[in-house]
């Protein structure tokens, strides 16, 4: 079935924490909440940015959709396709290659059996390679969800990949690894 | 012993709270500049202390604020850079974490002097975990009464809000990072007009860094005049410097200006040298943008000194033996660093970050990526050497914003102290090979 920006209604809490943005840029100048409504909307709803989720982005804070699709395809945080719970941001830039980070996305592809830029079939699983997310004095490192995970070894990644596989598995709560 | 003025309390159990902050003396500055300055008086006090903007460019803080209009009838607005993304540079995400009162503090001693009434943090959108410490520590001060309407009776009013960008180092740059923060794609704008006459919502605007902007609160503090006594000659004050690479310290370091580089390498209190078993190769002093440097010439310049953890001195010797001291990210690498490899990384990173806007820089750091992809796996000539430096030196200079030199400079500066290393690469093409799995038919920079 087709979705349409009318199956998406944020919650009460969330309504109100967008209004509220609304306030803190002046009169006629709410298109600047954009980026963190659209970061809201991504958490709220599976990780990923649909067309139609933008549509509804677009009339909470009275722009065109045109103005919504810009911004997500331009920022590399939003997803425009689905992607796993426990998505793996390996940052992938100069200081966490002298710290090993290739090895250890090779070691996660191989142990997930996907490549970079692919979701395990069974949808739990994303890896992701990123740009420079400032960890670089503990190296290497990936983000997932909210939080920073550092100083990665292979032990590391075995256990995250078995405590974020869990049902109960929050995105959103720093877990100690 | 080495001033601290940033970290000085860093390690204090609860420095983050309110609480805790005020009683090591925190928003004492915002008592003295409310109560016994003008606006201009703060001004003046940044001026004298010599403060140079933190981010990475150096520019004199005081210069930048006394070019704002204020002549305008429109608002003016203070924008806090908190998008902190060059490769190596980790400081400003310390200091937010773990001190976020004294940013607030000195955000509100810099809205005061400028006349900004609401005053934008943008923080890069994968710092998600620190919009809550930063809101936290904003309600804190607000319900201390050092927010809000009338702040202190002085009539001065002020609110700070936190916005987060998604994922762009292009925001960094402070037109780009205005653009967004107004809710479009991250492109710079055509300068002039600077953002001091027309910046955020067209009115006159100050963007300045995290470090320099907390810097204000122990310059009001201690004054202008004391402050510029600390460092070296027109490096004054203290610096923080983040540390990574193949070091036995990494993390965040207060270093007074003018500290000697060895010092910083190989004392204990700093990096605490290279790993064990290991020597020093090459360092990138100031973030990636930076041109890298051979051991040799990073410890000392051209002309046999000693170098020091100073604008001046780090930059002696220009491109051809200097660098920059940058925004203090300070990558140390040892002898088993590949340089290709290491440039072709930097590389990449530049092509995904950059804008798209102009063609230089869209297609010129992709063809960078390109040709030091097949250098790096064995498959390059001779001749992509001196294309690469042709290419550097076609962007250079011909951009809109400045991403396009900090593209160019570490592939050209790689290049001159380590050319050795890409002829290498091209004459043992099949022992790269071998060492290296190439996948070079399928390789592309895709995102999800």
């Amino acid at each position: 079935m087709e979705q349409t920006q009318h199956q998406f209604q944020f919650s009460e809490k969330s309504l109100k924490k967008v209004q509220e943005m609304k306030t803190r840029y002046p009169e006629g100048k709410q298109k600047s909440a954009l980026l963190p409504v659209l970061h809201m909307a991504q958490d709220e709803f599976g990780g990923w940015l649909s067309a139609p989720l933008m549509d509804y982005v677009a009339s909470l804070l009275d722009i065109t959709p045109i103005e919504v699709y810009e911004v997500a395809s331009f920022y590399s945080m939003y997803n425009l396709k689905p992607v796993g719970k426990c998505m793996f941001e390996f940052c992938q830039t100069g200081p966490c290659c002298l710290n090993g980070v290739e090895e250890l996305i090779e070691y996660t592809e191989g142990k997930l059996g996907i490549k970079v830029n692919q979701t395990t079939a069974d949808g739990k699983y994303t890896i992701k390679a990123v740009e420079c997310m400032g960890s670089c004095g503990s190296a290497p490192m990936a983000q997932i969800g909210t939080y920073y995970y550092e100083n990665l070894t292979k032990e590391k990644i075995d256990k995250i990949i078995e405590v974020f596989g869990q049902p109960d598995f929050d995105p959103f709560k720093k877990y100690s690894i | 012993m080495a001033t601290k003025l940033l970290l000085e309390h860093i390690n204090v159990p609860g420095i983050e709270t309110y609480d805790v902050y005020r009683s090591k003396g925190g928003y004492r500055a915002v008592e003295k500049a409310l109560k016994t300055m003008s606006p201009d008086d703060v001004m003046e006090e940044v001026k004298k202390s010599g403060l140079r903007g933190r981010g990475g460019a150096g520019f004199p803080t005081g210069m930048k604020w006394s070019f704002l209009d204020r002549k305008s009838s429109n608002p003016r607005y203070l924008v806090c850079n908190a998008d902190e993304s060059e490769p190596g540079t980790f400081k400003d995400r310390y200091l937010m974490e773990k001190n976020p009162h004294i940013l607030i503090e000195g955000l509100i001693l810099s809205s005061y002097s400028l006349g900004s009434n609401s005053t934008y943090i943008y923080i890069r959108g994968e710092y998600k975990w620190i919009v809550g410490i930063l809101e936290k520590a904003i309600a804190e001060a607000k319900n201390a009464g050092f927010l809000g309407k009338n702040i202190l009776g002085s009539g001065f009013n002020l609110e700070i809000y936190v916005n987060n960008g998604a994922g762009a180092y292009i925001c960094g740059e402070e037109t780009a990072l205005i653009e967004s923060l107004e809710g479009k794609r991250g492109n710079p704008r055509i300068k002039p007009p600077f953002p001091a006459i027309s910046g955020l919502y067209n009115c006159p605007t100050v963007v300045n860094n995290v470090e320099t902007l907390a810097t204000v609160t122990p310059i009001i503090n201690m004054g202008g005049d004391e402050y510029a006594k600390l460092g070296i000659g027109k490096s004054t004050g203290t610096k923080l410097i983040s540390a990574c690479g193949h070091i036995n310290r990494p993390g965040v370091y207060e270093i007074d200006l003018g500290l000697p580089v060895d010092e910083f390498l190989n004392s204990d209190e700093y990096c605490g040298g290279i790993r064990k078993g290991h020597e020093l190769k090459a360092v990138i002093a100031g973030g990636s943008s930076v041109p890298i440097l051979p051991a040799e010439l990073f410890m000392k310049n051209a002309a046999g000194e000693a170098r020091l953890m100073s604008y001046e001195s780090l930059s002696d010797g220009g491109f051809a033996t200097g660098t920059m001291l940058g925004s203090g990210g300070f990558i140390a690498m040892d002898e088993t660093t590949c340089i290709v490899h290491n440039t072709w990384t930097l590389a990449r990173f530049y092509h995904h970050e950059s804008c798209g806007q102009c063609s230089p820089c869209r297609e010129g750091t992709g063809w960078m990526e390109k040709v030091l992809h097949r250098l790096e796996f064995g498959h390059g000539h001779m001749h992509d050497i001196d294309l690469l430096v042709e290419i550097a030196g076609k962007i250079e200079g011909n951009t809109i914003c400045p991403l396009g030199d900090a593209a160019a400079w570490p592939v050209a500066a790689a290049i001159r102290h380590f050319r050795d290393e890409f002829e290498y690469h091209v004459t043992h093409a099949s022992k790269v090979k071998d060492s290296r799995k190439a996948h070079l038919p399928n390789y592309k920079t895709a995102t999800v």
